[in-house]
């Protein structure tokens, strides 16, 4: 994705990672790393998702993404159980740095204390943090 | 209250690469451009066509005088007395106990002038072993040369031609260096390289830079960074200082006996006759990872040993990687296990070099 962008219907954290709370089910919600993330990191070359039934925890890594120089550890945004995962970045690691906000999603959780999202940052907070 | 680190310093092409809108990253006390598309494409231009690399972090020796190669021949593990007038050598520089504290490329300019190039991590630190050595030799002379001397490496297999069209006379043959003109200025043409494909490495003065480097990237040769070169230089299991070299082991267990010559007496020379003689403990291999996974520096390997650099390889897309191992384990054709951040990993061992472009 050449154009830094940072959907306004997500909430982002310090770490570069953005929660997208699910519509239907607010204990639901997917997550992933920000354009910025995939910017600083460079092609992403591996990816080999966590398992299914895995707990994270807000503000701690609950996986890597790997480029050519570099391992790199993503941060929860918030807590839960992991559901879901992207099995089509295994084979596809550069979709993360091409779709990170839509076919480059990571997990998706079952949040277990949905008020944590009170904690994370709309867009342009977030853009505000950011270098110039 | 806390006092501002020292600013990074800037080679001569600092401005090309902002402009190329390179991505600079902390490299030795360096600001250093890390990549520029991307470092898989630099990677394969330099593979296919040719890459251009500022490597003007990296310092310069001087050696001068009547006993320069004395001089030389007690600092640097190869036998300096076979560098012809515009040859060039690889060697390293080691410690009395045979620990390695560098791995230098010398030229040989003169009958009695000789220029030495230093890793950029390492260059303060071998002017002054140089300086210390040099105590013994009154009638040799050490100069630092850094600050005089801007450097570009041009490779690939189109980097030959793309320097000769700009150049006033033939190149130097491969391991071989010469004053030449190029779009005009003179230049210290060597044709050495560190990335396994064809090439040269010019030096000119930090002035001349700016306009070398954007004659070159205009006859197509592409700019590439850091990144790049660190995974070509792996593919061709060229050694990196700080990952395959350090003073915990000698050249032996890296494989570099080739380049020591221990009856010119140089500083270690006893310790890497005695390693020789009884056989190191460790060797270093190259390995691929078997499926899925990459191994990085410092992961262990099951049974003894340590990687020491591992990315994905570009050209073969899988995980490779350096790594010593017991002696006994070190065939090729070893499977091995590597702990990679808790992850068991399945590698073998393979023959050296990963990828070989140059006959």
């Amino acid at each position: 994705m050449a154009q830094a962008s940072y959907p306004d219907d997500l909430l982002y954290h310090a770490e570069h990672d953005w929660a997208r709370i699910d519509p239907d089910d607010e204990s639901q919600a997917t997550l992933g790393i920000t354009w910025y993330a995939q910017d600083s990191l460079g092609e992403v070359v591996f990816f080999d998702p966590p398992a299914s039934g895995t707990t994270v925890t807000k503000d701690s890594p609950y996986t890597e993404v790997e480029s050519v120089k570099a391992v790199s550890d993503v941060i929860a945004p918030l807590s839960g159980e992991i559901v879901a995962v992207n099995e089509a970045l295994r084979d596809n690691p550069a979709t993360i740095n091409e779709d990170p906000y839509g076919e480059g999603w990571l997990v998706k959780v079952r949040l277990s204390d949905p008020s944590e999202r009170e904690s994370l940052m709309d867009a342009r907070t977030y853009q505000g943090t950011l270098d110039g | 209250m806390t006092s501002a680190p020292p600013a990074l310093r800037r080679t001569p092409l600092f401005a090309e690469h902002v402009e190329a809108g390179a991505k600079l990253v902390e490299f030795a006390g360096w600001e250093m451009p890390v990549q520029y598309d991307g470092v898989r494409e630099e990677h394969m231009a330099v593979r296919e066509a040719a890459g251009i690399f500022d490597v003007s972090h990296m310092g310069e020796i001087e050696t001068s005088g009547p006993q320069a190669l004395e001089l030389l021949q007690r600092l640097l593990s190869n036998d300096i007395s076979k560098i012809a007038p515009g040859g060039a050598q690889y060697s390293v520089l080691c410690r009395e106990d045979g620990g390695v504290l560098d791995d230098l490329f010398t030229y040989r300019l003169e009958v009695d002038r000789y220029l030495t190039v230093t890793n950029a991590a390492n260059h303060l630190a071998d002017f002054a072993w140089f300086e210390s050595v040099a105590a013994d030799f009154p009638d040799a002379h050490v100069s630092d040369r850094i600050d005089e001397w801007a450097m570009m490496a041009v490779q690939g297999p189109l980097a030959r031609e793309m320097v000769q069209a700009g150049a006033d006379g033939p190149l130097p043959e491969r391991m071989s260096t010469g004053l030449r003109r190029i779009s005009g200025e003179e230049v210290l043409v060597c044709a050495t390289g560190y990335t396994g494909e064809e090439g040269v490495e010019l030096l000119c003065s930090p002035e001349h830079a700016p306009r070398l480097w954007s004659a070159l990237v205009r006859r197509g040769a592409r700019p590439a960074g850091l990144g790049a070169r660190d995974t070509l230089r792996l593919e061709a299991c060229f050694h990196l200082y700080g990952n395959e070299l350090s003073t915990e082991r000698g050249p032996i267990e890296a494989g570099l006996g080739w380049c020591c010559k221990e009856d010119t007496g140089f500083i270690g020379a006893e310790a890497v006759r005695a390693a020789r003689e009884s056989g190191p403990t460790e060797k270093l291999v190259a390995f691929e990872i078997e499926g899925a996974g990459i191994a990085r520096q410092g992961n262990a390997v099951a049974g003894g040993g340590e990687v020491t650099s591992g990315t994905l390889s570009p050209c073969l897309e899988r995980g490779i990687g350096m790594a010593y191992v017991p002696a006994e384990r070190s065939a090729v054709g070893t499977q091995l296990e590597i702990d990679v951040r808790g992850r068991t990993r399945e590698a073998r061992i393979v023959e050296k070099p990963f990828v070989q472009k140059r006959a």
